[in-house]
């Protein structure tokens, strides 16, 4: 396959079954102090890159003070067909910050989780993005690098040319870097790292790395693909703006239902009026989102 | 054969309105959803007169067993809910409630007769938690305004008009009195409760607009002691929600006097949740049934 055959697209083959299911926790793993959970989907289909389930943990939901409530969207990091048993091996990159992603970094092997899903749109191959696009440069930050690590198998499956820039705080919060170069620690060729304190890769920050690639001279047949922190993408958005690439962006928001029914994931669209990121994203062009923001994302 | 207002229904479970986006959800779940459908009457998201954004994020804020929500009636508007959305809801396979809000009796009253006349629609709500321009006060905090919007909007259809009460008024009881008064069918209640929080990280109100609206179990006593007081004053039939996740929940507002019970934001957390409640709610009331004394012997 080349990098002409397009990236599939959210339709029939994979549509959400409606309703929540219970899922297996197959296995939780420590990554750089993000936590790698993976469970065992024996109902849905194969997910594309970026998108994402709701996931709520059977046990320890509500143990906080009557939180956590609301299911919690989270894209889905990488995939694998025929597990053990059957199903589909689902891996969630988690970062626990608050009630509700502690009591799924808590989830271990044999406990239950409720998913909903595979929800949203996901990530478009080059030349869908940019006519006359042939590569792909993937910029990701923090946990945000989850949906860059299946997209980036995608494109290695389609032979589409890549590079990814991925961003850390320092080598000890590195999660994640193990599902783009496995657990040997070692930095596989196509990917570049910085870290804010030069303790692994480059010393500054991923839209650093990303500079000196749109610098040259051919930024402008590559699609930029980034997910992380609002601060980081609202940094790509404006640097492939500045230079006249195009990019997408998988975005994060405030979100109860992710399908539609909440109406809380609300975007401010450039021209006024408001997108809803669960049905209308995760995944944005540059030019259908203003600057993003913390106020919403 | 449960029923609301001459509507027969499959079971006592409909939606709570703006809390499910059926056209959403069937893009996203496919047919699957029309197969299963959660409930057995549609209620719809509140349309206006004119089209509407909704509010500035942050428009939600989880809380303990609830979330806050600040979402500013999102909608296209009279004419683009008429031409785009209505033809599509009408594929539903259940009667279709529409919600309706406007901000004078003559624009509501305008409303009402266009989206009643309509064949696919089985009956009208009004969200009255809003000001009446004219005279500043809040429809559904206020009896007699109340009474002298329905004595306004009576006359337009003869479809049932069923009104969503606000419990954010010292007395549900008495609005519920003047929406009977003033011709009304039905009331449902409660709408969610006024509350704000703050985001630790900002030390500013969570949500974008400064407060918003509780829902969720945590709200659940709250909208039972009123519809226990709604139903002592009135004899309208009463669509009973607050915080329902589960059967037993729905029994509970049977109880009290509701004659149909809503679904809301469980349906967040469980897509099929309006399902799932009407089966446990079966199972309960079977089985109070059969443990129910017989008082008499054939």
């Amino acid at each position: 396959m080349t990098d002409s055959a397009p990236l599939p697209r959210p339709g029939a083959a994979s549509r959400a079954p409606f309703g929540r299911r219970l899922c297996t926790t197959a296995s939780s793993r420590d990554s750089g102090g993000y936590r790698v959970v993976s469970l065992v989907d024996r109902e849905g289909p194969e997910p594309l890159p970026g998108q994402f389930y709701m996931l709520a943990a059977e046990d320890g939901w509500g143990a906080e003070d009557g939180r956590a409530f609301l299911p919690r969207a989270i894209s889905v990091a990488e995939t694998r067909v025929g597990a053990a048993g059957g199903g589909i091996r689902l891996d969630f990159l988690l970062d626990a910050v608050g009630p509700g992603t502690r009591a799924l970094c808590d989830a271990r092997a044999g406990e239950k989780i409720w998913i909903t899903g595979p929800l949203g749109n996901s990530f478009a191959s080059p030349r869908e993005v940019a006519p006359g696009a042939a590569g792909a440069v993937l910029v990701g930050g923090g946990v945000g690098v989850a949906p860059l690590a299946l997209l980036r198998r995608r494109f290695s499956e389609r032979g589409v040319p890549h590079r990814v820039l991925l961003g850390f705080r320092d080598r000890a919060h590195s999660g994640g870097l193990d599902l783009f170069c496995g657990s040997s620690g070692a930095l596989c060729p196509e990917v570049r790292l910085a870290t804010e304190d030069g303790s692994q890769g480059v010393q500054g920050r991923v839209t650093d790395l990303l500079l000196s690639i749109l610098a040259g001279d051919d930024a402008e047949s590559g699609v930029v693909y980034s997910c992380g922190p609002p601060a980081m993408l609202e940094a790509v958005r404006a640097l492939c703006a500045d230079h006249g690439v195009a990019c997408e962006l998988a975005l994060e928001s405030p979100m109860a239902c992710g399908f539609g029914a909440c109406f809380g994931c609300a975007v401010p669209k450039p021209g006024g009026g408001y997108l809803r990121l669960c049905v209308d994203g995760p995944v944005l062009r540059g030019g259908q989102v203003g600057e993003v923001s913390h106020a919403y994302a | 054969m449960p029923e609301l207002c001459g509507i027969e229904l499959s079971t006592p479970v409909i939606n709570a309105s703006g809390t499910y986006d059926a056209i959403a959800a069937r893009s996203v779940f496919g047919d699957e959803l029309l197969d299963d459908f959660p409930f057995s009457a549609f209620v719809s998201k509140t349309i206006t007169p004119e089209p509407r954004a909704g509010n500035a994020p942050r428009r939600i804020w989880e809380t303990p067993s609830g979330m806050l929500n600040s979402i500013g009636l999102p909608n296209k508007g009279l004419e683009g809910f008429l031409a785009e959305d209505l033809p599509r809801l009408a594929e539903l396979p259940v009667p279709l409630i529409v919600s309706i809000m406007a901000t004078t009796r003559e624009d509501f009253a305008n409303c009402v007769e266009r989206v009643a006349r309509r064949p696919e629609v089985a009956a009208i709500e009004l969200n009255v938690s809003c000001p009446n321009v004219h005279s500043g006060l809040i429809v559904g905090e206020n009896p007699s305004e109340t009474e002298a919007l329905l004595e306004a909007l009576r006359p337009q259809t003869e479809k049932p008009l069923i009104v969503k009460l606000t419990p954010n008024t010292a007395a549900p009881a008495a609005v519920a009195a003047g929406a009977e008064r003033g011709g009304a069918d039905a009331v449902s209640l409660i709408n969610t409760l006024k509350g704000t929080a703050v985001d630790p990280a900002s030390g500013v109100p969570a949500l974008g607009n400064g407060y918003g609206g509780l829902s969720g179990p945590a709200v659940r006593p709250v909208a039972l002691e009123q519809v226990r007081s709604v139903r002592a004053r009135v004899g309208l039939s009463i669509v009973g929600m607050g915080g329902i996740s589960s059967g037993a929940d729905a029994a509970e507002f049977l109880a009290l006097g509701a004659t149909v019970v809503a679904v809301g934001t469980e349906s967040f957390r469980d897509p099929r949740a309006g399902s799932r409640v009407a089966a446990e709610l079966e199972c309960t009331l079977l089985s109070e049934r059969s443990s129910a004394p017989a008082l008499h012997l054939d």
